[in-house]
């Protein structure tokens, strides 16, 4: 070695190490030893949960292959086993979520980046990742109690009188439904737009801004023309992170949403969720092939949310 | 003034009106859902809710004292198994985790933050109820503790690079082996924040309801020992809120009060420790 370089330190030389001279011995080795064991289990985890879903749910995947997929008929006694009402649930409550929650959110982030004072907005941001932490359960109870009986009498009557020729807004009011777990999600998934979407608007080049205003632009032109796209794949970025939170919400959702497993054109109808089935129907089911069933729900929750996440990851890296 | 700057000024106007008006509705709902629970918690909060156990149905009173502690001993257990994966984990990827390896190590940890709750309690499940044939601490024990490890992991490796160069150096430059400078320069520089990090991954699974209910079960008597099931306070709310008593309901929102207390103070707590945000997801 010719030549030792300050910007690569001495420690990772190799040469050294090989020859088992100077104060890098045996502590050092035992030590990264240690790191490098635990990071192997964070693998290894990661590993494992695909492996255990795969091969406990093995005898539901025997017995009705893709079919499972595309069955509509959840008969636990018969033991027939389609998953169809619970995929069908879990993207139709997540969609609703992110309609409503996409516009809140952003616009939320714009009046935090753009027009709130630095001091008011770093306040305002931190109230609002207190929403994200909120247990779901509480949410739940929420939902239950206010949301659900609210539903019941004024927003569902009212959508049925004023939409009712929509099919989506056909049927008697439950409360409980489609439509009330999707605006309990939004209000849970806002967070998580509302302080990515805001970090990035912050980002935008203060030059950018400031020549849409030179030219003659408004406030809110220099904001759609600027930073709006100068900040969309970022903001892409975070509502694919909400959604795969919206997927996986449980609790929260198990509460208000009726528990029904059917596919049902109107909104205001109760379906039921992919995690909610889980939580209401595991501890209860007797046979293996019940067990396996729903564990095989739980690999296609698992597979759909490391393929959301996983984009909306690869979306922020591409940005920061 | 031309009309058409007049209606360019007037769409500004309602633009930024309605970013306001979102502003101000969620602000609303946050306050709205701690008025509401602490309005209604306090209402049904009482001293045998700290001491006693849950009465049977339709006998008034009782408490969830057993709860109270079965959160705790949780939370203790779930620290003691997921942290030291977490944080080594997250002092591997600062220190030594350049290379194509370290990547694949992030790569995990983003996948297991993704996963969702519920599937976790299956997975717990799976390598610790089945083999064992018994629901237990144990079991909920390992499933929080495996929710903690991507949030240690990631708060570990951000703050850990956050100590400057220089301080490392400077300890090697005297001599310092390697892992001793690590223990005793780099981690206590960083002690803060490792701190912020690990207190909020805490106050973030402690509310968690979803990977208990197959795994810690629940438990209407106080439990000894780490192999049988466990009250917790989520599980609690939930059984209590979808029942059809109206004295488990306010036994419900007594014990959100208690929850969202421990939960939001750990959480605020935590992040007035550092003032720099610690990204949560």
């Amino acid at each position: 070695m010719p030549f030792v370089s300050i910007e690569k330190p001495l420690l990772r030389g190799p040469a050294l190490r090989r020859k088992g001279r100077g104060p890098f011995g045996i502590g050092d080795r035992l030590f990264k030893g240690l790191a490098l064991f635990f990071a192997w289990m964070i693998l290894a985890i990661a590993v494992m949960i695909a492996w255990q879903l795969w091969k406990n749910s093995a005898l539901s995947r025997r017995a009705f292959g893709w079919s499972f997929l595309t069955g509509q008929i959840w008969d636990p006694v018969g033991e027939r086993f389609g998953a169809l009402p619970f995929i069908f649930g879990t993207l139709v409550s997540s969609a609703i979520a992110l309609l409503v929650a996409a516009p809140m959110g952003i616009g939320v982030a714009v009046f935090l980046a753009e027009l709130a004072p630095r001091r008011v907005s770093d306040a305002c941001a931190f109230l609002i990742e207190l929403l994200a932490a909120i247990p779901s359960v509480v949410y739940g109870l929420l939902g239950i109690f206010v949301l659900v009986p609210w539903m019941r009498v004024h927003l569902q009557p009212w959508l049925i009188r004023a939409f009712g020729f929509i099919p989506l807004f056909r049927g008697p009011a439950y409360g409980v439904g489609m439509l009330t777990a999707g605006m309990v999600l939004a209000i849970m998934v806002i967070p998580f737009i509302t302080t990515l979407s805001r970090e990035v608007f912050m980002s935008v080049p203060v030059s950018l801004k400031e020549a849409a205003l030179a030219l003659g632009a408004t406030h809110w032109e220099s904001v759609r023309l600027a930073v709006l796209p100068y900040a969309r794949s970022g903001v892409i970025g975070s509502l694919f992170l909400a959604l795969g939170r919206a997927l996986g919400e449980t609790m929260a959702v198990t509460m208000v949403i009726g528990n029904r497993p059917q596919i049902a054109a109107s909104l205001l109808a109760p379906g039921y969720t992919m995690a909610a089935v889980l939580a209401n129907e595991f501890t209860e089911a007797t046979s293996d092939l019940y067990v396996h069933a729903l564990i095989e729900i739980g690999l296609v929750l698992f597979c759909i949310t490391i393929l959301v996440n996983g984009l909306g990851r690869l979306i922020l890296i591409k940005t920061r | 003034m031309s009309a058409s700057y007049q209606k360019r000024r007037l769409v500004n106007f309602i633009a930024f009106g309605l970013t306001g008006g979102c502003a101000l509705l969620t602000l609303g709902v946050l306050f709205f859902i701690l008025g509401y629970v602490t309005a209604h918690g306090f209402a049904s909060l009482s001293w045998s809710f700290f001491t006693q156990l849950p009465k049977p149905v339709g006998d008034p009173g009782g408490g969830m004292a057993n709860a109270i502690a079965g959160t705790l001993k949780l939370i203790f257990l779930a620290a003691w198994i997921g942290l030291p994966i977490g944080v080594l984990g997250g002092v591997y990827l600062a220190e030594f985790g350049g290379n194509a390896f370290g990547f694949f190590v992030r790569y995990a940890a983003d996948v297991i933050n993704g996963v969702p709750s519920i599937v976790m309690g299956i997975f717990a499940y799976a390598i610790v109820v089945l083999p064992m044939k018994r629901f237990s601490t144990l079991a909920g024990g390992v499933a929080l503790g495996l929710m903690l490890i991507p949030i240690a992991v990631r708060s570990t490796e951000e703050f850990l690079k956050l100590v400057p160069r220089s301080i490392r150096e400077s300890a090697l430059a005297l001599g310092i082996p390697r892992w001793k400078a690590i223990l005793w320069i780099v981690i206590p520089a960083a002690l803060r924040g490792l701190l912020t990090g690990v207190m909020l991954d805490l106050s973030r699974v402690s509310g968690e309801t979803a990977p208990l209910l197959f795994t810690a079960f629940g438990n209407r008597f106080w439990s000894s020992g780490w192999l049988n099931p466990i009250a917790s306070l989520p599980v609690m709310i939930f059984t209590y809120a979808v029942s059809p008593y109206a004295d488990w309901h306010r036994q419900a929102w007594a014990a959100a009060l208690v929850l969202l207390m421990l939960v939001l103070i750990s959480n605020v707590g935590a992040r007035l420790l550092m003032r720099k945000r610690i990204r949560a997801f």
